[in-house]
C-alpha cells in the first residue's frame, strides 16, 4: 500500500497531483516548517499591506513559514515574471511562491500550465468555505478547479460624503443626473486598473436590459448592441467629470485621497469596508458613508495561487490556508483592520468564532450583508479586455 | 669614493621647440647653478634626475649618482631629494610624521622618534614634533622641508627655486643653512634658480640655458 | 594589474548598456522564445505605431525633455551671470548642494502636494484669498503638456547643473575674462554671457546632455507628476512589460528602441541649435552693446533660483507634515491633529527597506570607488588623462535612456540564471553609480599637487606607499563626498531596482513609488523622507569625518 503513491508517480508521471501533496496535511506542515514564501500582492493599500504583516506573523509563530510581502503595483507584473522565468528554464524555485490574483491574470496564468495545483479544496479550512451562496469556485465564471484558493470576497459600493450629497443614489442614471448638476465632483480610476474597469462593468450591469447574456463571452453576442448603453451612459457623464475626464487618479485608494482633498464627493469601492478602515486610518473625513445601487452591484472572490515552479509550495499552502481559517477571516473583516468580506460560511465555522463574527462592529460606513442586498455576478472576464480596449481607444488618449 | 652628480649627454627634447642639453658633472659637496629664463626646461631638467619626467617629453643621456646609473630606477630608490619653492609638507601628518616619512624602515619606533626630536633640536625647533605643518612660519617649514629630506639619506640634492618664496632676510638665512648643511654630508647640489644673488652665494659652477 | 583597471571599468559600466540594448533589438523583431513567439517578424513594430497614444507620448517626451533642459540651463545661468561670486550666490549653492541629494521620487511627491489645486499653496491661501471651499477644477497635476512633470524636474534639475558650472567655473580663469570684460564698459551679465559662458558650456555641454536625455525618459517623475492619458513613452513601455499579454514585450523592446532613436534625435537636434546658438551669439558679441538689462536679469535669475530651491524645501516640508498629521482636510492649511501613528506603522517598514537600500548602495559604491580610485592612480602612473572619448564612454550609460536598455538587461540576466536578488541589482547600480563617482572625483583627484607624489617619491616611498599614505588621507574629504554622490545615485534609483530585483530587493525608493499608486500621502510622507535622509546621511558623513580626522590640521580644512 505505501508503495501505491510510487507506483503512481512511475505510472503516470505527469499526473494531476501536485508535489508536495495538500491532501497528507501534516507531510506539508514539515515541508513548509523553515520555508520562506514570496507573496506578491498589491501593495498599495496600506491597510492591507499591515494585514498581511500579520498572516507573516501568524505563520511564523505557528508553523515556521516566513512571509515576505513583495509589494506589486500591478499583479500583472508577477505573472510576467513567471512567464519570464518559465521562459529561461527557472522551474524549481521561481521568485514567486504566491500570487493575490483573479481574473483574467488568473485565467492566463491557467491557461499557460503556469500554475500549481490543485491544491484548494484539500487545503483543511476548505470545509470552512462557503461554496452555495459565494463565487469561490469560479472566478469570473472560470472555474477556478482548485489552481486557486479563495480568501476575501468583495463587493462593489459607492462611498460618498454626507457633507455634500444628502441622499445615496439608486442606480447609474441617478449618478449621471447629479454629476450633470455637480460637475467635477465624481470620477473613477483610469483603466486599465482593476476598479475602474469594474466602474465600467457595474454600469453596463445596472444599464443593460438582459444581465445573462453577460454571462457568455463576448464573441458569441451582439457586443455593439450590448454597450450602446454603456457609451451613450459614457457619453454624457465624461465631461462632467472631475477634470471633465481630462485626467483620472490612477488606482482606487487614489480616490480616498481626492475626497479628503474635498476634490470630488463620490468614488467606487471594491470593499465594503475600506471607507470604513480609511476612516480609522485618518484617510477620509468621518461623514463619508456607503451605499450599493438598488438592483444590486457586483461581487467576487479574491483568491491567491501558487506558481508551478514555486520552492516553497508548501509553506505557500500552509499560508493560504491561515488565510481561510476563521481567525484570519475575522480579522479581516474587522473594520479596525481591513473591512473585506468573508468566504466562510457561518452555518460551518464553529459556534465560537460564528458568536465573534456576529459580535464584530462592522463600523460607521459599512453597510450590514443585509444591507449589501443583491450580489450581481461578474460578466465573463472577455468582456472586461473588450471594453476595456473599446474605453482606451475612446477616452484613453487625448484628442 | 663619491663621484657625485654626473649628466652624461643627456638631451631632452618636447618634439616641438623645447631642447635641453646637458652634459656636466657636480662634485660632492658642490653647487651647479642653473639659471634661464622661465619656460627654458629648468624644471623639467630636475624631472628628469628625479625620475618623474612627463610622458610629453623624449630624453636621451644617462645619469650617473657616486659611479652608478640611475636612469632607469624609479624615484624611490634612486636617493635624490629635492627641495620645491612651496614647502611640499605633508598636511595630514605632524611636523614629527613628515620627518620620519623618509627615513628608513624599521628599527624602533622610539628609537626612530628619538632620531626625529634630536634632529628637529638641532636645527632650532624644539618642541615642533607634533605640530601642525600648516601652522608653521614660512622660515620654520623650510627648515622642517630641509631637515626631512636629509633625514632620507639622499646622495644628492636638487633645489628647483627653493628659496624664491622667502622674504631678503629669511632667504638668506635658509640658503647658507642649505649649502652647509649639503657640504657636510657631501651632497652634490643641483640649483635652478634665476636669482643672481643665489648663483653667486653657492659659489659654483653656473651654467645659463636658453638663448 | 593596475593596468588593467581602466579597461575593466570600461566592461562594468558599458558592457551591461549594450547587453540591454541587444536584449532590446532580438524581441522587437519579434523573436522571444519563451513566449513562444519566433521571429523575425514586424508584428511588434507595426503594433507600436498602431498605438493610439504614440504620437501625443513622443511630442510630450521631446517637450518636456527639451522644456526642462532650457529652463534649468536657463535658470543656472541667469543665477551665475549676475551673481557669482557673491554672498548671496554662495549662500544658494550652499542650500541647493543638499537639494542635489534629494532623491527625484521624494521631490516629485513633494511638488505633487505643493501645487495640486487641493495641495498646500491653495490651503494656504484658502478660503481668505482665493475664496475656495472647495478646491477648484483645474487640470495641475498630470496636465496633458506635461507642465506639472517639466517643474518637478526642473526643481532637481537646477542644483546639477549649478553644480557642473562651478566645477568648470574653475577651470575657465572667470575672474580675469569678467574683469576685462567690465573694464570695458560691460555689465555683469552681459559681460559674463559674452566672455565667460563659451567657454563654460564647452565644459558642461555633456551634463546638459544627460539632462535633456534624463528629462525625455524618466519613468518615477511621469509616474507622479506626468500626463496618463496617454502616459510618457518610458511609463508606456514599462506598463508593456507588465502586460500578463506576452506578446506585448515585443512591443515594449520596440518601444525601448525607439525612446533611444528618440533621444539621439533629440541630442542631434539641441546639438543643431548649439551651433544655431553659438552663431546669433557671435553676432551679438560683435555688435558690441554693453548691455543695461543688467538689474532686471539679475533680480529674474536670483529670484527664479530661489523659487526653485524653496520648492523643493518646502515639497520636502510638506512631506514631513504629511508624515505627522491625523486627517487633513481642505482648505486647512494644516493638519487637524499630530500624530506619530504614521511614523509607528510604516517606521519599522521603512528601516527594513532602508537596510536593504544601504546594503546595495554601499556595496555598488564601494565597487565603485574601488575602480574609479584604479582608474585614477592608473591615469597618474601612465601620465595619460582621459581625453574626449574616454568621457564621453563615461557618460555613456547616463545618455542612454533606462528604459531602453533594462528591459533588454532583465531578459538576458533571466536566461543566463542569474537572476534574482541583491547581486544582480548591485551590479546594475553600480553601471549608474561609476559614472558620478568618476565625474565627482575626478577634478579634486586632478586638482592634487603632483609634487607631492615627486617629493614622496624622492623620499623613497614607492608609487603603493604614495596612494595609501599620502594621496588617499589627503583626499579623504573629495573621497567621501563622492562616496556620498555615489550612494545618493543608488539611493534614488527606480527601475533598475525593480526591473533586475524582480520584486525581491525592496529600497526605500521603490516601496515610495510603490505606495504612489496607493495615494496615501501619509505613508508616502514617511517613506519619502527616509528615503531622503538615506541619500543625506552620507553627505553628512563626508562633512562630519574629515573634521573630525582633521581638526587638527588645518592645511587641510575646506
Amino acid at each position: 500500500m505505501r508503495f501505491l503513491p510510487l507506483v503512481a508517480a512511475l505510472a503516470f508521471p505527469m499526473a494531476a497531483a501536485a508535489t508536495p501533496d495538500p491532501s497528507d496535511w501534516e507531510a506539508v506542515l514539515q515541508e513548509a516548517d523553515g520555508q520562506t514564501v514570496y507573496w506578491n500582492a498589491w501593495g498599495g493599500s496600506t491597510t492591507t499591506n499591515d494585514f498581511i504583516a500579520w498572516v507573516g506573523a501568524r505563520v511564523s509563530e505557528r508553523h515556521g513559514v516566513t512571509l515576505e510581502h513583495v509589494k506589486l503595483t500591478d499583479t500583472a507584473d508577477a505573472v510576467t515574471r513567471v512567464v519570464s522565468e518559465k521562459q529561461a528554464g527557472e522551474d524549481s524555485d521561481g521568485a514567486i511562491d504566491l500570487i493575490w490574483i483573479n481574473g483574467a491574470n488568473f485565467a492566463a496564468m491557467k491557461e499557460a500550465d503556469l500554475l500549481f495545483g490543485p491544491f484548494a479544496e484539500q487545503l483543511p479550512n476548505w470545509g470552512y468555505v462557503d461554496t452555495e451562496g459565494k463565487t469561490v469556485r469560479t472566478d469570473f465564471t472560470v472555474p477556478t478547479e482548485g489552481y486557486e484558493s479563495p480568501w476575501a470576497m468583495a463587493q462593489v459600493v459607492f462611498m460618498y460624503d454626507t457633507a455634500d450629497i444628502t441622499e445615496p443614489f439608486g442606480s447609474m442614471t441617478a449618478i449621471l443626473e447629479w454629476a450633470k448638476a455637480n460637475p467635477g465632483r465624481f470620477t473613477y480610476p483610469q483603466p486599465p486598473d482593476f476598479l475602474g474597469t469594474t466602474f465600467l462593468k457595474q454600469a453596463l450591469v445596472d444599464l443593460t436590459d438582459d444581465i445573462e447574456v453577460l454571462q457568455k463571452p463576448v464573441t458569441e453576442v451582439d457586443y455593439d448592441a450590448v454597450t450602446a448603453p454603456l457609451w451613450s451612459f459614457l457619453e454624457e457623464l465624461t465631461p462632467n467629470l472631475w477634470r471633465q475626464g481630462r485626467a483620472y487618479p490612477q488606482s482606487g485608494p487614489a480616490q480616498l485621497q481626492l475626497i479628503a482633498d474635498g476634490e470630488i464627493d463620490l468614488a467606487i469601492s471594491f470593499s465594503p469596508g475600506e471607507a470604513t478602515a480609511a476612516i480609522a486610518n485618518n484617510q477620509l473625513p468621518d461623514t463619508v458613508r456607503t451605499f450599493v445601487l438598488d438592483n444590486g452591484t457586483i461581487g467576487n472572490a479574491s483568491f491567491v495561487a501558487i506558481p508551478y515552479n514555486s520552492g516553497s509550495a508548501a509553506g505557500a499552502m500552509v499560508v493560504a490556508n491561515v488565510l481561510m481559517s476563521p481567525e484570519a477571516q475575522l480579522r479581516a473583516q474587522d473594520p479596525e483592520v481591513l473591512g473585506y468580506g468573508t468566504v466562510l460560511d457561518m452555518d460551518k465555522i464553529p459556534r465560537d468564532d460564528r458568536a465573534a463574527f456576529e459580535a464584530l462592529d462592522l463600523g460607521i460606513a459599512t453597510l450590514s450583508p443585509e444591507e449589501l442586498g443583491n450580489v450581481q455576478a461578474e460578466p465573463h472576464p472577455s468582456w472586461m479586455t473588450r471594453i476595456a480596449e473599446e474605453w482606451a481607444t475612446r477616452y484613453g488618449t487625448a484628442r | 669614493m663619491s663621484e657625485g652628480l654626473k649628466l652624461d649627454a643627456v638631451r631632452i627634447t618636447d618634439g616641438r621647440q623645447m631642447v635641453i642639453v646637458a652634459d656636466c658633472t657636480i662634485a660632492p659637496g658642490a653647487v651647479m647653478t642653473i639659471m634661464g629664463p622661465s619656460g627654458v626646461g629648468k624644471s623639467t631638467l630636475l624631472a628628469f634626475v628625479t625620475g618623474t619626467l612627463n610622458r610629453a617629453f623624449t630624453a636621451t643621456g644617462r645619469v650617473l649618482l657616486d659611479g652608478e646609473d640611475i636612469t632607469s630606477l624609479p624615484p624611490h630608490r634612486r636617493h635624490v631629494g629635492i627641495l620645491y619653492q612651496d614647502d611640499i609638507l605633508f598636511p595630514h601628518m605632524s611636523v614629527g610624521q613628515n620627518l620620519a616619512f623618509g627615513m628608513e624602515r624599521g628599527g624602533k619606533r622610539a628609537d626612530r622618534w628619538a632620531t626625529v626630536v634630536a634632529a628637529l633640536s638641532e636645527i632650532g625647533l624644539e618642541g615642533f614634533a607634533h605640530r601642525d605643518p600648516a601652522t608653521l612660519s614660512g622660515g620654520q617649514a623650510a627648515r622642517v622641508q630641509l631637515l626631512r629630506v636629509l633625514l632620507s639619506q639622499p646622495r644628492a640634492l636638487l633645489l628647483d627655486e627653493a628659496f624664491s618664496r622667502l622674504d631678503t632676510n629669511r632667504r638668506t638665512q635658509i640658503r647658507t643653512l642649505v649649502f652647509n648643511m649639503a657640504r657636510d654630508r657631501n651632497l652634490p647640489v643641483l640649483m635652478v634658480t634665476h636669482d643672481a644673488e643665489d648663483a653667486r652665494a653657492a659659489g659654483g659652477h653656473i651654467i645659463t640655458l636658453g638663448e | 594589474m593596475l593596468r588593467h583597471v581602466p579597461l575593466v571599468t570600461l566592461v562594468v559600466m558599458i558592457g551591461p548598456v549594450v547587453a540591454g540594448l541587444w536584449g532590446a533589438l532580438i524581441p522587437a523583431l519579434g523573436h522571444l522564445p519563451g513566449a513562444g513567439l519566433t521571429g523575425p517578424s514586424f508584428e511588434a513594430i507595426r503594433a507600436l505605431f498602431d498605438w493610439p497614444g504614440l504620437e501625443r507620448a513622443l511630442r510630450l517626451s521631446v517637450s518636456t525633455g527639451v522644456l526642462a533642459t532650457v529652463l534649468s540651463l536657463l535658470i543656472v545661468v541667469l543665477v551665475t551671470a549676475g551673481w557669482s561670486g557673491t554672498r548671496t550666490f554662495a549662500l544658494l549653492q550652499r542650500v541647493l548642494a543638499p537639494i542635489l541629494s534629494v532623491p527625484h521620487a521624494a521631490a516629485a511627491f513633494g511638488v505633487a502636494f505643493l501645487i495640486a489645486p487641493s495641495g498646500w499653496l491653495a490651503r494656504l491661501a484658502s478660503p481668505w484669498l482665493t475664496g475656495w471651499d472647495r478646491p477648484p477644477d483645474l487640470l495641475i497635476i498630470q496636465d496633458p503638456a506635461g507642465l506639472a512633470m517639466t517643474a518637478g524636474l526642473v526643481t532637481k534639475e537646477v542644483p546639477f547643473l549649478l553644480l557642473m558650472t562651478l566645477a568648470a567655473l574653475g577651470q575657465v580663469q572667470q575672474e580675469q575674462r569678467l574683469k576685462t570684460a567690465r573694464t570695458l564698459g560691460y555689465d555683469r551679465v552681459t559681460g559674463w554671457l559674452k566672455c565667460v559662458f563659451p567657454a563654460v558650456y564647452r565644459q558642461i555641454r555633456l551634463p546638459v546632455y544627460v539632462v535633456l536625455a534624463y528629462s525625455m525618459s524618466v519613468v518615477d517623475v511621469a509616474m507622479i507628476l506626468g500626463p496618463t492619458r496617454p502616459p510618457s513613452l518610458s511609463v508606456q513601455i514599462v506598463k508593456w512589460m507588465g502586460d500578463p499579454d506576452l506578446s506585448m514585450r515585443l512591443v515594449a523592446a520596440a518601444g525601448a528602441l525607439l525612446q533611444l532613436a528618440l533621444v539621439i534625435g533629440a541630442l542631434g537636434f539641441w546639438r543643431l541649435g548649439e551651433i544655431g546658438f553659438a552663431w546669433l551669439g557671435r553676432i551679438w558679441i560683435e555688435a558690441g552693446q554693453r548691455g543695461g538689462l543688467d538689474p532686471v536679469l539679475r533680480i529674474g535669475g536670483i529670484c527664479m533660483g530661489i523659487l526653485s530651491a524653496m520648492a523643493t524645501l518646502l515639497a520636502l516640508l510638506g512631506l514631513f507634515v504629511w508624515s505627522i498629521s491625523g486627517f487633513w482636510g481642505f482648505p486647512n492649511a494644516f493638519p487637524e491633529g499630530f500624530t506619530l501613528r504614521n511614523w509607528e506603522r510604516h517606521g519599522p517598514g521603512t528601516l527594513e527597506a532602508a537596510a536593504e537600500t544601504f546594503l546595495v548602495a554601499g556595496a555598488a559604491t564601494g565597487l565603485a570607488l574601488v575602480l574609479v580610485l584604479g582608474c585614477l592612480e592608473a591615469e597618474h602612473r601612465s601620465g595619460r588623462t582621459l581625453t574626449t572619448r574616454g568621457l564621453w564612454l563615461l557618460y555613456l550609460p547616463l545618455l542612454v535612456p533606462q528604459t531602453a536598455f533594462l528591459p533588454g538587461l532583465q531578459n538576458l540576466l533571466l536566461s543566463v540564471g542569474a537572476d534574482v536578488g541583491r547581486g544582480p541589482v548591485i551590479l546594475a547600480h553600480l553601471v549608474f553609480v561609476l559614472p558620478y563617482v568618476f565625474l565627482s572625483l575626478g577634478d579634486s583627484w586632478r586638482a592634487w599637487d603632483p609634487r607631492n607624489a615627486v617629493v614622496a617619491g624622492t623620499l623613497g616611498a614607492a608609487p603603493w606607499r604614495v596612494f595609501w599614505q599620502v594621496r588617499l588621507p589627503m583626499l579623504l574629504r573629495p573621497i567621501l563626498t563622492a562616496v556620498a554622490v555615489g550612494m545618493a545615485v543608488s539611493v534614488g534609483q527606480y527601475l533598475p531596482t525593480l526591473l533586475i530585483g524582480g520584486g525581491r530587493v525592496a529600497t526605500l525608493t521603490t516601496e515610495a513609488v510603490a505606495l504612489a499608486s496607493g495615494g496615501d500621502r501619509r505613508a508616502i510622507g514617511v517613506y519619502s523622507l527616509m528615503q531622503t535622509l538615506a541619500a543625506l546621511l552620507p553627505f553628512a558623513l563626508a562633512i562630519l569625518v574629515p573634521a573630525m580626522a582633521w581638526r587638527n590640521r588645518r592645511g587641510l580644512h575646506v
